[in-house]
């Protein structure tokens, strides 16, 4: 049986340009960035008796999000006891068995406070091969099929680059052009890289502070990228600026924008909805809401509302076009990694013994309509595809999906 | 249709075996900023498609000239032939083995060796293990070392305390690591032997210190103070308020932390130097290994070596690697540190930890090194005023 899963998943692999939908789930939060999957059939109500598909043991630590492209499923994780040793697995999604995996020595410093870890930033993809970064600052390509592409040692080339709390900015692929964001301290920046060399494109200093944000796609060619004096708007082509809004931002959860790019919603004050114009010229501010304060969950929008979650673990619901505070649900945190959505129910998974929540949105209130612990610290946010949800700890991967 | 097969497979070998050694040198040749990339991946294709042992071994053999980044494009090019090896039925074994026993290929290497062997012979590489007590790759001692510490423990259960006490301090030789380092010497001082940690470890414990200069707005990290051009113990130069001079200070910490606070007060947005002389029996490589959670710079020889400017994000022993180039007799190690600042009590702290080792992490001791100073009766730090 497994011969003939392996089969088919390699068939899959040979034709993966076919395969690429909107079901699949390339970068950090979605292939948009949004962390929404609406076309999923996820189970909307979660149980541990009915809902876990399958469990699959990991080597080492990860906090990075999985990505799914088809039926194959791409995780990073670091292992040994300085996590030197970087990994990247392919995974059958129907059954978790392992189609390859890989291995590479890190090159640059793997030291990061004991919350996070080296596998903190989430792999991209565009559909042909995986773009993986770690906080020792190695970005590797590789194709579908495990073969690499070619790799950078980015603390080698920028010795600086560093963050001894450890780095864990995902890289997010606009406009064929990989977009890294590496800020701390000492020697921070944001670069361009070709997808195909592995080169920079383009490449610019950014303020020296320490920033665990991730770059958002806004509209086709354009990256919102965030950090401790705001966020700036680039050409993903050119790593041209194109405006920036100057009122300071969070430096941990990441900004969101609309579906369609008009608006996007930054933590900053609370939060802040701006309006990017066409001229390019500083973005009009269309609301800010100082009591709408994300902890480390970065923010989501659903159908006309947004969500927070504060550092007391309670779920912030309000309107998207005004910041007008609607209801606020209590759940059990706290929580590292940050919710996704699909269907008008919102799924986060706590620190704390791992608790996956599902929550109803739909009503006047939310409601939580489902949990299952699954037992161990869960730190990253949990990706969907193929009608199932997949959420990962150091130690497992876990298929979360209706019974079939 | 035999010979016709034979012939084939013999032209494939062949056509492996002129490619391999180019197409290794255009992998070894990869640079900085993804120079050589787009070459190295074709290379790559080449090596590892249809290779066979020998391919694997020459591609092991070739980490022994190869850089961080060219070293993960081979490790990479084996792990696949090895598994395609193992797919088609076939055994690198005796080529790996060879391999992994000359202790002149490199440790990460040689460790990658040993793992492929675990993988296909466990009971052989479980039987290997105890005498990789003394490996130059600490992964390879560290398989070795826990087995000791599990041995050294069943005898302290059973009451056997000499037996307990020999098996702790064999595994502590070998150890390098902090976390087997910490553990044997814990349960050696439960058994009532006490460690030099400062001493196993190679910590630089006795400096002279001068200071405090000015650090505010964090710019004394780029400004060239006076210890940064000449170091004269007799000098007194202009300090951040003060007329400054050089001290002695000497640490008791059982990980080497040459805490500033105490003969400066705890000061903010400040310098200071440290100036220690470290005599080397000969002219040899080695690496200084520091853990600061303040900015700094190392000078050795008067050869600037590294810095950093980044505040209280983290600190622990052999947090920064960096390659010197020690000569036989005096060498000079100059630090500068800097505080920030920031008011928190988790910035607080402004000290360094420095050991000069070799590539495995063992000590190397300065031939003129003193004992380790012992541990003050009352070593509290006082608490900072809130005011």
């Amino acid at each position: 049986m497994k011969t003939i899963l392996n089969l088919l998943a390699a068939l899959s692999i040979s034709s993966s340009a076919q395969l690429l939908n909107a079901e699949d789930w390339l970068q950090f939060r979605g292939t948009d960035h949004r962390g929404i999957a609406d076309s999923s059939k996820l189970p909307t109500s979660i149980s541990s008796e009915k809902n876990i598909a399958w469990k699959k043991s990991l080597p080492g630590r990860g906090l990075s999000s999985p990505i799914i492209i088809g039926n194959r499923i791409f995780l990073t994780a670091a292992s040994t006891t300085d996590q030197s040793r970087l990994h990247i697995m392919c995974f059958n999604s129907d059954d978790g068995t392992t189609l390859w995996s890989r291995e590479f020595w890190a090159t640059g410093r793997t030291i990061c406070h004991e919350k996070t870890c080296v596998a903190a930033p989430t792999p991209a993809s565009d559909g042909k091969r995986i773009y993986a970064l770690y906080s020792s600052n190695d970005l590797i390509c590789l194709d579908l099929n495990g073969n690499l592409k070619w790799m950078r040692a980015l603390m080698k080339d920028y010795p600086n680059a560093s963050n001894s709390l450890g780095l864990a900015s995902s890289p997010i692929i606009v406009s064929n052009t990989l977009i890294v964001q590496v800020e701390n301290d000492s020697e921070s920046f944001t670069a361009g890289i070709d997808l195909n060399k592995g080169t920079n494109i383009w490449k610019f200093p950014r303020t020296k502070k320490a920033n665990w944000t991730s770059p958002i796609k806004v509209e086709k060619n354009v990256v919102a990228i965030q950090g401790s004096e705001g966020v700036s708007a680039i050409e993903a082509s050119s790593g041209r600026i194109l405006w920036s809004y100057g009122e300071g931002a969070a430096t941990i959860p990441s900004s969101v924008a609309s579906k369609d790019g008009s608006t996007i919603f930054i933590p900053s004050n609370g939060i802040t909805a701006l309006k990017p114009r066409n001229d390019n010229n500083t973005p009009e501010i269309l609301w800010q809401e100082p009591q709408l304060r994300p902890g480390t969950a970065s923010p989501i929008i659903v159908d006309d509302k947004i969500f927070i979650i504060n550092r007391a673990g309670v779920l912030n619901a309000a309107k998207k076009d005004t910041g007008e505070r609607l209801w606020r649900l209590r759940l059990e945190g706290p929580f590292s990694g940050s919710p996704v959505a699909s269907k008008g129910h919102i799924y986060i998974a706590s620190e704390r013994k791992g608790l996956l929540q599902s929550v109803d949105l739909s009503g006047k209130e939310g409601k939580i309509t489902g949990t299952i612990e699954l037992g161990e610290t869960i730190l990253g946010t949990p990706a969907i595809a193929n009608d199932s949800l997949y959420v990962r700890s150091d130690h497992h991967l876990w298929k979360i999906s209706n019974p079939k | 249709m035999k010979r016709t097969l034979a012939l084939i497979l013999l032209l494939t070998t062949s056509t492996i075996l002129c490619s391999s050694p180019d197409s290794i040198k255009t992998i070894l040749e990869v640079g900085p900023e993804g120079k050589g990339n787009s070459k190295a991946a074709e290379a790559w294709s080449k090596i590892t498609e249809n290779a066979d042992v020998n391919s694997l071994i020459m591609v092991f053999d070739a980490m022994d000239k190869a850089g961080p980044i060219a070293s993960n494009w081979l490790r990479s090019a084996a792990e696949v032939i090895a598994k395609n090896l193992e797919k088609s039925g076939q055994t690198a074994i005796d080529p790996l083995g060879e391999y992994f026993m000359d202790q002149s290929h490199p440790p990460k290497a040689r460790r990658f060796a040993f793992e492929l062997i675990k993988k296909n012979e466990p009971i052989t590489a479980k039987a290997l293990i105890p005498g990789l007590l003394n490996d130059p790759s600490p992964e390879l001692r560290r398989d070795a070392i826990s087995s000791l510490i599990d041995q050294a423990s069943s005898l302290k259960k059973e009451g056997k305390k000499s037996a307990a006490i020999l098996i702790y301090r064999q595994a502590l030789n070998a150890a390098v690591e902090e976390n087997q380092v910490n553990p044997i010497s814990k349960s050696l001082k439960e058994l009532g032997i006490e460690v030099d940690l400062p001493k196993h470890f190679g910590f630089l414990m006795r400096w002279n210190v001068i200071g405090p200069f000015d650090n505010t707005e964090r710019k004394g990290f780029e400004t060239i103070f006076p210890p940064e051009e000449e170091i004269n113990f007799s000098a007194k130069y202009k300090g951040k308020e003060k007329e400054t001079e050089w001290v002695s200070l000497a640490s008791s910490d059982s990980l080497g932390k040459i805490d500033l606070n105490k003969p400066f007060g705890m000061l903010k947005e400040t310098t200071a130097y440290a100036y220690t002389e470290f005599e080397s029996k000969s002219s040899r490589t080695a690496e200084l290994r520091l853990g600061c959670k303040n900015a700094w710079k190392i000078w050795v020889n008067g050869k600037y070596i590294f810095g950093r400017d980044e505040y209280h994000r983290g600190q622990r022993i052999d947090q920064y690697k960096l390659n010197i180039q020690l000569k036989e007799g005096k060498n000079t190690i100059l630090v500068k540190a800097c505080q920030n600042e920031q008011t928190e009590e988790w910035t607080v702290q402004w000290e360094f930890q420095l050991r000069v080792c070799d590539e495995s992490g063992v000590a190397i001791l300065a031939s003129n090194r003193k004992p380790t100073p012992q541990s003050e009766k009352q070593s509290r730090r006082p608490r900072r005023s809130k005011s």
